[in-house]
This record gives structure tokens, C-alpha cells and sequence, in this order.
């Protein structure tokens, strides 16, 4: 069955919304319409993600309650649905944790590992109507949607016509649709982004990129600014979903945002008046650093069944212990971050830093943002090419993880100045950046890992109670993770030597010596 | 997917009733149905509201030029589908006669719709023909109306000796009384006996009512504008019957 969808929003002649008599006589002589029963009441709840994972699909999620059994609806781009019976469902919820059906399997790779959330909410008064063609024939169900939305602001959305074709009557129906498109134009996206614009705000208003808009000619400290208020902004929205762990992934964005404000003020705090940076980075470290053993351990646990999976001596049931260490591990650290965030200290440092930011007076000289950028970022290349090319075969892995470090400086260099580049010469240099970091990372990681897991087993078997079953997996897992990163210093000779190719080069020269946007 | 059809070698005994409030009652049961209307007198179509016309005539159908699926029309009534009539159902035979195996066509053309539907009725025209056959092959089984004479008894007992004399697969039959006049004695009596003795007869028996001749002005299922009716209930029983042999 096809189903094509039409809202109208208030007429442009006349007072306030048209009433549905008079949209409905716009179907006539052609098309007559009658009643198909009472009108029906439901609450709806409009979900996604809070980096808006489905809406960037294209997909809407609703959850719509009411005198039937509850169920969960998938709407795709074209429109095409998929509907899932649920019962009892509470939100935020993550997609592998509802009920078994096709809304949850479409679901999981769309949202993967991050939770649904309501993005709106409202109630809905349904009203089916059948369109007659002059045979009296139904060709078309049509559905008078009002719906009065209550989150995230009390409005009343323009009601929506959704014609949908009795089968065998698709060009009759298309025309119902045509004549109601007609009656004053202007077809509303989605009851979802009517909510939100509703309440002043608008789909995909948060991620974890960075694209700060910012003018090549504007002073180097205005922009850094707009980079670091961005970076509050972004910690300041993690921090909610974070203290109430809603998904692991508002700690990782709220650390990245951290870890960013910290290299900005490392790399190009001398733009800032003298002293701020030396006054704020150690209250940022502190921040860095108290998110640091929750995140380890999230790593672990969404990293476990792929872990466990892997085994190949053990049993993965063996490895079950470790997990259970893992979790309640998890437990206590999660609650000493969670009381960390409440504090007055983390108030302090937010409102601080955000007065100190906006207070932040245009400098009376120094380099315009675009001139900033090149230099800065020439400089980061520089120390990395030179950090590089003194590793060896023999070098310690402490080598390689300072040059992990002056990657990421140099990429969160790129990040901050996106918007002043050329974007494709912009995205060419990120990718061949990218390659090397994946390498390093890989190695660095593993190594880390190695270490914590050998930390593990020792607090483990302290604790008592841990079968030995349990401390051979983990023994063999070191293994597993001693060979990977055995692999990715085996790959880093050839990763850096792309990195440093003259071709690479270019490209970084093209971009930070090439005309700025 | 069952198949059913609702035959008789006479016209006028109450097939078309049959197949439209049969057809009815089974989506109302949740089933998927679809009834083709294979008379070209089209009252199934008229009765559904439905233009008896199908783009290149049963010629295209039958031959396989155009997808049955694409003709396939919605009721106003949910799981409930039509095939409509056309005019030149009227020639079938003479396209069947020029296709391969003419007496298993139906079935072949039917076989790929068994994903979609639950249950085909097919509203047959009165006679013997090619057409009906084919029917026969691709029924599970037949719905018969009786007028209740002893002359339409007879025409069950030759209609189930030439089923018996069918090679292959043989539908199951089903006679019912239909159009039964209270008033007359002998319809009564053979309405009440020969269920009795005859097990391919339906307990249930349709009476001549005004109400069903009424769906031609309602142009709907008796059960869909007078739910509560004695028609709608004699109808009920008798696809409770059906669908105890049947489903």
C-alpha cells in the first residue's frame, strides 16, 4: 500500500489555521469524504539519540501509546514504516535493550551504542476519514492528525492530512494528495521538527564534530574563544546525560571536550591575557583526569564480548568473573565521577570559564585567526615529523606514545581552524594524519590495556574467590592484546613513512601555505 | 492458501451472495482474502463498488501478459481484495482452449498469490465450460447453492459424478440450500432431510430474504450494513461450517 503524506500548515489568506471543512471541500465534486469511525486519542513520543543518530539516517522513531497496545514506529526517508507492538517500554533505553522485533533490529545499527531519549512528546487526536471517487468507492483512507505537543515546549502543531492508497487506486489517492497540497502549499517536514521548532530549537543541534564558524580575518583570540565557548557549550551538554548515565558515550564527548580545551590552551593559549591559561589548565586536568578511570573501564565493557569472543584456549563463559570485576569496578568509579561533577569545584570552574571567556576583550594586536592556524598547526607538523623520523626499531614505546600525543595536538589544531580552510585540501591532510593516529593508538592502547589488565588480575585475586579458569582467559587476553600491539609497531615504519611522503607534505603545505576560504 | 469457489451449473441461486458475504466474514476473521470475480456479469464487482474492467481483458490474465497482482483492487473493507470482472471474461473458453494444460491454468496463475492471501474465492458463472474445469482443478473445494428442488438435487448428484470422473486433484464439495421460501412446505422439507443423510450437505441454509437482494442497492456485504440481520447471521453459520471442513 502506498502512503503519501501531506501537512498543511495556516493558510496564508485568512485568520489562523483552515478549519478541516473547509480543507475537506476542497476535495469536492471529485472526491466525497465520510466518517470511518470515532477519533482516536494517543501520546506520542518522538525519540532519537542525543547526537541525533536517526534523524541523520533519515529515520523517525516514535513511540506511541494510547487505547491500543502500544508500538513503535520506524519511518524511513521515503516514508515506508515499520511498526514493532511493545508494552511498558521507559525511556532512555538503549536499542539492544528493547524488546525482540524489526523496529529494534533496524534500530541497533542505527543508534549502536548510544540510548534513546525523547525528543519531543505530545498527544495526538486522530481522526479517520474514507474518500469516496463518484462511485462511492473508497480510494483513500485520509487521517486528520492534531497533535498538541507538551515537551520540549507546550505548542499546537498545524494538523496533518496523511492520505493513504486503497489498493489498485494509487492515481486517485496521488490526486486527493495533489488537491490538499493545494489548498496553501507549504508541506511540513516532520510532527518532529515541528516540535522542535516549536520550542526554538532544531534537529542535529548538537554533535561531537567540530566546525566552529570562524573568519580567516578575524583577530586569532576572538577565535579561539568561539572555539572554547563551543568546547564549554559541549561539556556543559554531556553533563546531565553523564551524571546520570544515560550511555557511555556523554562521558566520552564531555572528556573529548576537555581534552580539546586543554590542548587549545597548550598549543595557543599565548593568545589569550597573560595568565588565564596557566589558571585554567590545571582545573582542566583535574576534570581530565577524574573522567579518565570510567572511561578505561567503559572501554573494557563495550569492547568485552568482542573480547570474549575471541578467545581461543578459554572458554568465554571463563572470562565472566573479569566482567563482573569489570562492572563493579565500573560502579564505584562511575558514583566518585557522578559526586566529581556535582561539586562546587566543577560549578566554579564552568562559570568561571565561561565569565573569563566572555569577558575576553579584542586584543589590540597579534595574528588574525587564519595566520594563527597556519603558523600553529605548521609548528605541530614540524615536532611530529621531527618526533617521527628519530624512532626507530629500537625506540621505547614511551617514543611512540609522545608522538601519539603531538598527533592529536595536531589534529585537534585542524579540528578548531576547520572553517578557515580550504575543506577538501582541509580533508585530505586529516586522512593522511588519520592513518598514522590509528596506528598509534592501536599500539599505545593495547599497551595500556596489557597494563591494567595485569592491575586487574592482581586486585582480583587479592580479592579472593576468582577461579583460576577466570586468570587464565585474562592471561590469554593479554596475549591477544600483546600481539596486536605487536602488529601495530610492526605497521608504524610504514605508516609514518606515508605521513612523511613528499606527497603528504604537499598536501600540508597546500594548506597551511594555499589561499584560506 | 485455500481456494474456494462458489458453482452451480444454474444461474440465479445466490452465488454471488455467497462469495461476497463469505468473503467479507473471512477478512472480518483476520484472514487475508481475495475474491475474483470471474463472471462477466460482474455482480461481485458492482456489489464492491468496483469498475468490472481489467486492463487487457481475462485474455491478458490468463496468458500471464499482465501481472494478476497489478489488477487486484482494495474493498472498502480491510484484507479484503478483488479481483474485478471484465466483459470479456465472456470468452475465457476459447482463451483457455489456446493455452497449454487449459484445466490447470487457474491454478498455476493463482499459486504465486499464496504469499498474500490466506483464502481466493472464486464467484464462478453457471454452466459447464472449460472455464469451470479449470475451476474444478484449482478449488479445494466448491461451495454449491441449491435451490431446494429435487431437480437441483439431482444436478449435485451429476455435478459430484463428474468431479468423481476428474483426473487429479479433486475439490472437496459443499452443497448448502439457498433462497429458501419458509412459506413452501417442500422447500422445507428437503432443506431439513438431506443435510441429514448427505454429508456434502451444509446444515446451515440461506433463506430468501429481502435483505439480501437489498445488497444491491447498499452495494455491500449483508454482514457490513445490517450486522445484525437473520441474513448476516445465516451467513455467519455457514462459513463456520465452511471454515470448521475447510480451514
Amino acid at each position: 500500500m502506498q502512503t503519501f503524506s501531506h501537512a498543511v500548515t495556516p493558510a496564508a489568506a485568512g485568520q489562523g489555521q483552515p478549519g478541516e471543512d473547509d480543507v475537506l471541500a476542497t476535495l469536492a465534486p471529485r472526491f466525497s469524504v465520510r466518517s470511518a469511525g470515532r477519533s482516536r486519542t494517543v501520546r506520542r513520543a518522538w525519540l532519537d539519540t542525543f547526537d541525533w543518530r536517526l534523524h541523520r539516517a533519515g529515520l523517525t522513531l516514535e513511540h506511541v501509546t494510547g487505547s491500543r497496545p502500544a508500538e513503535l514506529v520506524l519511518t524511513g526517508r521515503g516514508g515506508g514504516q515499520v511498526t514493532q507492538q511493545v508494552s511498558r517500554l521507559t525511556w532512555p533505553a538503549l536499542a539492544g535493550d528493547l524488546p525482540a522485533g524489526p523496529v529494534r533490529d533496524r534500530l541497533c545499527a542505527a543508534a549502536g551504542i548510544r540510548a534513546l531519549l525523547p525528543a519531543a512528546r505530545g498527544v495526538s487526536t486522530m481522526q479517520r476519514l474514507r474518500v469516496l471517487n463518484p462511485d462511492t468507492k473508497t480510494i483513500a483512507w485520509l487521517t486528520v492528525d492534531r497533535t498538541a505537543v507538551s515537551y520540549p515546549a507546550a505548542a499546537q502543531l498545524p494538523a496533518r492530512y496523511q492520505v493513504t492508497a486503497v489498493r489498485g487506486y494509487q492515481p486517485q489517492a496521488q490526486r486527493v494528495a495533489e488537491i490538499l497540497a493545494g489548498v496553501d502549499g507549504t508541506p511540513l517536514a516532520s510532527p518532529l521538527d515541528a516540535a522542535l521548532a516549536a520550542a526554538g530549537r532544531h534537529a542535529e543541534d548538537y554533535s561531537n564534530k567540530l566546525n566552529v564558524p570562524l573568519s580567516p580575518g578575524m583577530p586569532g583570540r576572538l577565535a579561539l574563544r568561539a572555539v572554547l565557548l563551543h568546547l564549554l557549550d559541549s561539556i556543559q551538554a554531556n553533563l546531565p546525560g553523564t551524571i546520570k548515565d544515560v550511555d557511555t558515550e556523554f562521558l566520552h564527548d564531555l572528556r573529548v571536550a576537555v581534552r580539546r580545551t586543554r590542548s587549545a590552551l597548550k598549543l595557543a593559549g599565548d593568545v589569550l591575557p597573560a595568565g588565564l591559561a596557566a589558571r585554567f589548565g590545571p582545573e582542566f586536568k583535574w576534570l581530565g583526569d577524574l573522567t579518565t578511570p570510567t572511561r578505561d573501564l567503559d572501554v573494557y565493557l563495550l569492547g568485552y564480548q568482542d573480547m570474549a569472543d575471541g578467545l581461543v584456549s578459554a572458554k568465554p563463559a571463563e572470562l565472566a568473573p573479569f566482567h563482573d570485576y569489570l562492572a563493579h569496578q565500573r560502579g564505584v568509579e562511575y558514583r566518585r565521577l557522578a559526586r566529581e561533577l556535582r561539586s562546587a569545584r566543577f560549578s566554579r570552574l564552568a562559570a568561571d570559564w565561561r565569565g573569563a571567556l566572555n569577558d575576553l576583550a579584542p586584543p589590540v594586536q597579534g595574528p588574525a585567526a587564519a595566520a594563527l592556524a597556519r603558523e600553529r598547526i605548521q609548528r605541530a607538523h614540524r615536532q611530529v615529523l621531527r618526533l617521527g623520523r628519530a624512532i626507530t626499531a629500537d625506540s621505547p614505546a614511551e617514543r611512540l606514545h609522545d608522538l601519539r600525543k603531538r598527533c592529536k595536538e595536531l589534529r585537534y589544531l585542524l579540528e578548531f581552524f576547520v572553517s578557515v580552510f580550504d575543506a577538501e585540501a582541509h580533508q585530505r591532510v586529516v586522512k593522511d594524519l588519520k592513518g598514522l593516529q590509528d596506528c598509534l593508538g592501536e599500539f599505545q592502547d593495547r599497551q595500556v590495556q596489557q597494563e591494567e589488565l595485569r592491575e586487574f588480575a592482581s586486585q582480583m585475586l587479592a580479592d579472593g574467590d576468582t577461579p583460576v579458569t577466570a586468570l587464565l582467559a585474562m592471561g590469554e587476553l593479554a596475549g591477544q592484546l600483546g600481539l596486536r600491539q605487536h602488529q601495530a609497531r610492526d605497521e608504524f615504519a610504514g605508516r609514518f613513512h606515508e605521513f612523511a611522503s613528499l606527497g603528504s607534505e604537499r598536501r600540508f603545505r597546500v594548506l597551511t601555505g594555499g589561499p584560506t576560504r | 492458501m485455500k481456494i474456494l469457489a462458489t458453482y452451480n451449473i444454474k444461474g440465479g441461486v445466490g452465488k454471488t451472495a455467497t462469495a461476497v458475504n463469505l468473503s467479507y466474514l473471512a477478512a472480518q476473521d483476520g484472514l487475508r482474502v481475495l475474491l475474483w470475480d470471474l463472471d462477466p456479469q460482474a455482480a461481485a464487482s458492482y456489489l464492491f463498488r468496483i469498475r468490472p474492467r481489467v486492463k487487457g481483458g481475462g485474455k491478458a490474465l490468463i496468458r500471464g501478459s499482465r501481472e494478476i497482482d497489478d489488477a487486484i483492487k482494495g474493498t472498502d473493507f480491510e484484507d479484503l481484495d478483488l479481483l474485478p470482472a471484465d466483459f470479456t471474461y465472456r470468452n475465457l473458453d476459447l482463451v483457455l482452449d489456446a493455452t497449454k494444460k487449459p484445466t490447470r491454468r487457474l491454478a498455476r496463475l493463482l499459486a504465486p498469490l499464496s504469499p498474500d492471501y490466506d483464502v481466493i474465492f472464486l464467484d464462478c458463472p453457471p454452466g459447464i465450460s472449460l472455464l469451470s474445469e479449470s475451476v474444478l482443478q484449482a478449488a479445494d473445494c466448491l461451495l454449491v447453492p441449491l435451490i431446494p428442488t429435487v431437480l437441483s438435487v439431482r444436478t449435485l448428484d451429476q455435478l459430484t459424478e463428474f468431479i468423481g470422473g476428474l483426473n487429479g486433484k479433486r475439490p472437496d464439495v459443499l452443497a448448502f440450500f439457498s433462497m429458501i421460501d419458509r412459506r413452501k412446505r417442500l422447500h422445507l422439507d428437503i432443506a431439513t432431510q438431506l443435510p441429514k443423510e448427505r454429508d456434502d450437505v451444509a446444515a446451515t441454509a440461506i433463506p430468501s430474504l429481502s435483505l439480501i437482494e437489498r445488497m444491491s442497492l447498499e452495494r455491500a456485504p449483508v454482514a457490513a450494513f445490517a450486522p445484525r440481520s437473520r441474513a448476516a447471521q445465516s451467513y455467519r453459520e455457514l462459513w463456520s461450517e465452511v471454515k470448521a471442513r475447510e480451514l
